[in-house]
């Protein structure tokens, strides 16, 4: 197949595209949620994201917490913001950090007004954003502006057989293209780590990497009361017959195909080295992985399945595949593609993967993912420690 | 082409995983290798669901798994070729 030379994408201020053209309201913390959702349901063409914290956190979590905030506020997929917190300072932050993308956000904090005089200050400015960017047009963008984030999930053996191999084919054709890809999934990784330090591109990448993982595996170690069975593989793995963390490992590696990573990012940081394949360090969970991929500004998101996950994200559209002919039957709602055929041998990986390259394109370009259809909006917030 | 009941994705591996609903006792079963584009045969002897595997070599207890061509674990119980291959006789080296 000639693989397609653009997609139809939303032009921002500062150089990068969006897949969607959302106008969200942004809680700082859980006790501005309500205050949040009350603006979305006033004004038609936004919506908001609540969130369980933002309170009394510190030290590196703050920052963690900062990082996911900003980061989502400054994500192409979002054309506007409202930032809506308890105090004026954090809320500031947010705001000012997310105005550097030069796109449209304002500030309200409640305290010292309440709740309903900030929902009609809120409201009045959420009505011009989105009547504002409902007049945004798709343009035609080149496919180098797709920052493609990757995660697999309720995985089987089907995923290292078909979906995540097809995500790796996929990777192998777009990232001579120019596109920014990323993987995560540190702990994930346990019993592969060794094969996939061997992936960097250079020694400090495959260093970073070795100490990013160990460090994990030292904090899952510290804190395990048991083998960790039912955890890692879940139950739903071990049901679709996987047996061991390893097994697990190396289907989820299968995901980056031949490529190597070219750097190791923080959770939620933004990518510097220019286009190629990212290694972010995330949590498994994949509501906690795609929110801080979502951060770093990644801009559309694949999903493999092999028991039938059902994650979307909040801003970033969520594209999934399975291999497993019986989920694609019994939860075909959710299934964006279905590369099952190569379990009879029908399909290849290279045509699984041209498959998915349009699959990837069509959603790109705004048709809806399965997942937005179905209202899947998650954004889960990495939490490092207790707050104080 | 031959249908094909079970993939073998290295040819180092010494377990293969099921591809069709379900293969049954005394089955004569056709294995894939991906790796190769090889094809080789075997008789099971449990019934064994889509996705679950199944022992292509005798294994005795302390052997290693092979699956991708790498190690994905330890045999904690004896397998005889054919069999089931999952939680009830092989464990994880790591945690």
């Amino acid at each position: 197949m000639e693989i397609p030379k653009s997609f139809l994408g939303y032009k921002r201020e500062n150089g990068r595209v969006g897949t969607r053209n959302h106008v969200v309201i942004l809680p700082v913390d859980d006790i501005s949620n309500a205050c949040a959702e009350a603006v979305a349901n006033n004004i038609k063409g936004t919506f908001a994201i609540p969130h369980a914290y933002g309170r009394l956190q510190f030290g590196a979590d703050l920052e963690l917490f900062f990082d996911t905030m900003i980061g989502t506020g400054k994500n192409p997929n979002v054309a506007a913001c409202i930032i809506i917190g308890i105090e004026p300072k954090w809320t500031k932050r947010i705001v000012d950090a997310v105005a550097k993308t030069g796109k449209p956000v304002e500030g309200f904090s409640i305290e010292g007004s309440g709740d309903i005089k900030t929902i009609m200050k809120a409201s009045q400015k959420a009505q011009e954003f989105s009547q504002w960017a409902s007049e945004k047009q798709r343009e035609e963008c080149p496919l180098s502006d797709l920052w493609i984030s990757v995660k697999c999930g309720e995985s089987d053996t089907t995923s290292g057989m078909a979906a995540n191999p097809a995500v790796g084919n996929l990777m192998d054709k777009l990232e001579p293209l120019g596109v920014h890809l990323c993987f995560g999934e540190t702990s994930e990784l346990t019993g592969a780590e060794k094969v996939c330090a061997t992936r960097g591109a250079t020694p400090e990448a495959s260093d970073k990497f070795m100490k990013t993982w160990s460090n994990y595996n030292d904090f899952i170690l510290k804190e395990a009361t048991n083998d960790l069975s039912e955890s890692q593989p879940t139950a739903g793995n071990i049901a679709g017959g996987l047996t061991t963390i390893e097994e697990k490992a190396f289907g989820n590696f299968q995901k980056i195909g031949s490529r190597k990573f070219i750097d190791v990012l923080t959770p939620a940081e933004e990518p510097k080295k220019g286009p190629g394949l990212y290694f972010m360090d995330t949590s498994s969970a994949a509501g906690e992985c795609l929110t801080l991929q979502a951060a770093a500004g990644f801009n559309i998101h694949l999903f493999p399945t092999g028991q039938g996950n059902i994650i979307g994200n909040a801003i970033e559209p969520v594209v999934k595949l399975t291999g497993n002919p019986s989920t694609a039957i019994n939860m075909r709602e959710h299934i964006d593609l279905d590369v099952s055929k190569i379990l009879k041998r029908e399909m290849n990986m290279n045509q699984a993967g041209d498959e998915l390259i349009k699959t990837t394109i069509r959603a790109a370009s705004g048709r809806l993912t399965c997942a937005e259809v179905l209202g899947h909006k998650e954004f889960v917030m990495t939490k490092l420690f207790r707050s104080a | 082409m031959t249908k094909t009941d079970i993939i073998i994705h290295d040819k180092k591996d010494n377990v293969g995983v099921i591809v069709i609903d379900k293969i049954t006792p005394d089955q004569d079963c056709n294995c894939w290798i991906m790796e190769n584009d090889g094809t080789v045969t075997i008789k099971s002897k449990s019934e064994i669901r889509l996705g679950h595997k199944i022992a292509m070599i005798d294994f005795k207890e302390g052997d290693t798994i092979l699956k991708y061509g790498h190690d994905i674990g330890k045999v904690v119980k004896p397998i005889k070729k054919g069999e089931h291959v999952h939680v009830h006789n092989v464990k994880t080296k790591k945690w």
